[in-house]
């Protein structure tokens, strides 16, 4: 297995500024203090082994959009935000004109997890099989009202490709495409779903729009259940643990200190924040990553959890 | 969770021990709550003094939001005191160094709340 990160963002794509690329590319010379290279590869050496993540490269804007490679011919993504335009020309370029075979799997129908639809080329094509996936009963309903006019010229009824609405049921395991997949309940307005993943011997939990109560044991327990020793997690921690418990509480989100702790009771090998607030820059998210791993440290127990911060463009072989 | 308690003046100081986490928080919560309720009636601050306090999980940093609110409700004050290193770590990745007034040392705390109560804990 691998997961490809397409969209990382939460709630709404963000775009760096050009200031924000003139604050960076400024402070990558003061850097490099008169330093020269010899060829572009020497520059790149250097920015990859010299400098911050969150200066040399940005986490990125899009909305949710997680691909998981299979090995199969058929292709596996959760969600369809506005990082499905650039997962759509990456199945297009790779199928060469042959049609594809898409698998979505749906955490629910918010604008930012199906924005990127109405861009997703393979829908245009014919031939193309989209297999929607999700528990919603709203799930067909969303995807061709915001297609409707006034909001998009393209009504759905138009695309191309053969598209299928799939009900899957919370707790139900279904095998798909050679992957078992068991959906699970999340508290989020309007009800989102989480997906794992399994192929023997790997398995992967995508889990985002989701907020855990603190106080509800039984809610955690039945998520240690969903995560256990998993070999990856994507988990949403948008928030800061005091935030997500008082301001925004009931806003449907979590936190990276809750991620941890979840993640440790299930013993998962790899945990990767997701569904970064927007309001953040590159430097803050790097931030709230190296305090992340900070609290994993201090908390540990027997096994170490790895932990990275997704960002667009993300590849973790499982 | 023991929870030991010394009024200076008009300043209570509260210590928790040990670990909190998901199987002791409510029983913190009880332990905690007459003192808030005291606190209402008579303005009483709190103090917690938790120099004792060698780790918190986020059930038990839920059970310090929820006193916060309360007091912040009833136009009451309750601050921090004399976090071992790695609880300060803790309160300042889940920012709640931004929800809690924290202070070195417990004489700190109560010299913010009124000259009385750091005279009387200066008394002993």
């Amino acid at each position: 297995m691998r997961v490809r990160f397409w969209g990382t963002r939460g709630s709404i794509p963000v775009a760096l500024t050009s200031a924000d690329i003139r604050d960076k590319v400024a402070v990558a010379l003061m850097r490099a203090g008169g330093r020269s290279f010899e060829s572009i590869g020497e520059a790149y050496a250097y920015a990859e082994q010299h400098l911050d993540f969150s200066l040399s490269h940005t986490f990125g804007g899009h909305s949710a959009c997680v691909e998981l490679e299979t090995g199969h011919d058929e292709y596996f993504v959760c969600d369809l935000g506005s990082g499905a335009r650039p997962f759509g020309a990456h199945v297009l370029a790779r199928q060469s004109g042959r049609p594809a075979t898409v698998n979505v799997f749906m955490s629910h129908v918010h604008w930012d997890h199906i924005m990127g639809f109405p861009f997703f080329g393979p829908a245009y094509v014919p031939g193309t099989r989209i297999r929607i996936h999700g528990c919603h009963d709203v799930l067909e309903h969303a995807f061709r009202l915001q297609q409707a006019p006034p909001c998009f010229p393209v009504e759905f009824a138009q695309l191309s490709a053969d598209i299928e609405f799939v009900r899957l049921t919370p707790g139900e395991a279904r095998e798909i495409s050679g992957i078992r997949v068991t959906p699970a309940a999340q508290m989020h307005s309007g009800d989102s779903f989480g997906y794992r993943f399994e192929a023997p011997g790997k398995s992967f939990v995508y889990t985002t729009d989701s907020e855990h109560k603190l106080e509800n044991r039984a809610q955690t327990e039945r998520f240690v259940r969903f995560f256990q020793e998993a070999d990856l997690v994507v988990f949403d921690a948008m928030y800061s643990l005091a935030d997500a418990i008082s301001v925004k509480a009931d806003w449907g989100h979590s936190s990276n200190i809750i991620g941890v702790e979840l993640c440790q009771m299930a013993r998962v090998k790899h945990l990767v924040l997701f569904h970064h607030e927007p309001a953040y820059d590159d430097a803050t998210i790097e931030g709230v990553l190296r305090e992340t791993r900070r609290f994993e440290e201090l908390t540990r127990g027997t096994q170490a959890l790895q932990v990275s911060a997704a960002y667009d463009g993300l590849e973790i072989e499982v | 969770m023991p929870l030991a308690h010394q009024l200076y003046d008009t300043a209570l100081v509260l210590a928790p021990t040990g670990r909190l986490d998901h199987d002791n928080c409510e029983a913190f919560r009880e332990e905690l709550a007459p003192h808030l309720e005291r606190s209402a009636k008579d303005g009483t601050s709190i103090v917690l003094d938790l120099s004792g306090l060698e780790y918190v999980s986020s059930a038990g940093l839920r059970c310090f939001m929820l006193a916060a609110k309360q007091a912040k409700a009833q136009h009451s004050r309750i601050v921090i005191a004399s976090m071992q290193p790695v609880v300060a770590e803790i309160f300042q990745i889940a920012r709640f160094n931004l929800v809690f007034e924290a202070y070195p040392k417990v004489r700190d705390a109560l010299a913010a709340m009124s000259p009385a109560a750091a005279a009387a804990f200066d008394r002993g």
